[in-house]
């Protein structure tokens, strides 16, 4: 365990003049907290089946790629699971810049560029399973 | 027996130091606040809050070889030499082994550790199922030493705003209680994604807790009652 204490100098001395102001109550949070639990079952039946399918072919050339992705439902089944990652990533993401990335501005600005990111993501995902 | 202690005083010191001590216990020592106790009747000078000696105050919550617990009720003979003791982490050092535990009861007073409950007294008292009152144990038992939310990053890193598994546990001890009228807003205060939902149950403080109580179930039965009321 990490020693984190830090010592204050003139402790004791009455620091209770400033009073503490830290504004919580955002109100959300159970939703993402169930949104990440769900998301995870998605993809851990999605990776179990994917194995299941795939493992026992092995080696796979590009032909058996191709055919594996080329039904409706493989395609739907394979975007079901990067939404899943998609959403559990944002959530994992931004529970570490709120841990770690105390000024706003820094945040915000890092919290957009991985919202983007992931959009890109998801529509290059989406490109490349219609593309079969 | 060797200890290495942490040492400062801010009137004196710099910065803090670690402190080496070789004391000769007697046979009667057998709590880590008995050897304590003995360093001090050659060093004065080290300052560490005690009281109960019994592990009900919560007053001697340390850090021990590096896990937080109560000196009074750790035994010598389970320690490993040299046993390095240090301040609670993540709270402000007043001096020595005492920490400024506002910040931690801050957060206590936050969720309102009381019953709530409109509805007139009755002559006698307000009675409880044995089955009702059964809920309460584990929560009740808590003595507020603050080993398990000093134990916990996320307290480490937003003690301002997450609430902590001490005062987490005793929210739910009222959340719990079927006397008290103000669940409501006591999962109103709680939904937040700094006040809760910064725990992600990686359970130090159970491991922490003196008492072996779970502040991590207490906090899952809190999200549960949100589930509840939400679905």
């Amino acid at each position: 365990m990490g020693h984190s204490g830090k010592p204050i100098p003139n402790a004791g001395s009455g620091g209770d003049a400033v009073v503490n102001r830290i504004a919580v109550g955002a109100h959300y949070g159970l939703k993402d907290w169930l949104v990440q639990r769900v998301s995870a079952i998605v993809m851990a039946v999605y990776s179990v089946g994917f194995a299941v399918c795939v493992l026992p072919r092995m080696p796979y050339g590009f032909d058996s790629w191709r055919a594996l992705f080329a039904p409706a439902w493989s395609k739907i089944a394979a975007l079901l699971f990067i939404a899943a990652l998609l959403v559990h990533a944002w959530i994992g993401v931004r529970d570490i810049f709120m841990d770690y990335i105390k000024p706003m501005g820094v945040r915000l600005t890092l919290q957009i560029g991985v919202i983007l990111a992931l959009l890109v993501y998801g529509l290059w995902a989406i490109t490349i399973l219609w593309s079969f | 027996m060797k200890f290495s202690i942490y040492r400062y005083n801010p009137e004196k010191d710099e910065k803090p130091y670690m402190q080496d001590y070789d004391v000769e216990l007697q046979p009667s020592d057998r709590m880590l606040l008995d050897a304590i106790i003995r360093i001090k009747e050659t060093d004065d000078s080290l300052g560490l809050r005690k009281s109960c000696r019994e592990g009900v105050c919560g007053s001697d919550g340390m850090n021990i070889n590096g896990r937080n617990g109560l000196a009074c009720i750790t035994p010598i003979k389970d320690l490993k030499e040299p046993v390095v003791l240090r301040p609670l982490p993540g709270l402000p050092v007043i001096r020595d082994l005492i920490v400024d535990m506002t910040q931690f009861f801050k957060q206590y007073n936050s969720v309102k550790p009381y019953l709530i409950n409109d509805t007139p007294a009755p002559q006698k008292e307000r009675l409880q199922s044995p089955e009702d009152r059964e809920e309460l144990n584990g929560l009740y038992e808590c003595v507020l030493c603050a080993c398990c939310s000093t134990s916990c990053p996320s307290f480490w890193w937003n003690p301002d705003k997450f609430v902590g598994p001490a005062a987490l546990l005793q929210a739910y001890r009222f959340i719990a209680d079927t006397r008290d009228e103000a669940i409501s807003e006591r999962l109103d205060n709680l939904e937040d994604p700094y006040r809760l939902f910064r725990c992600h149950s990686i359970m130090n403080c159970v491991a922490a807790c003196p008492k072996g109580l779970n502040p991590t179930e207490a906090i899952g039965k809190i999200k549960e009652q949100m589930i509840k009321r939400m679905v």
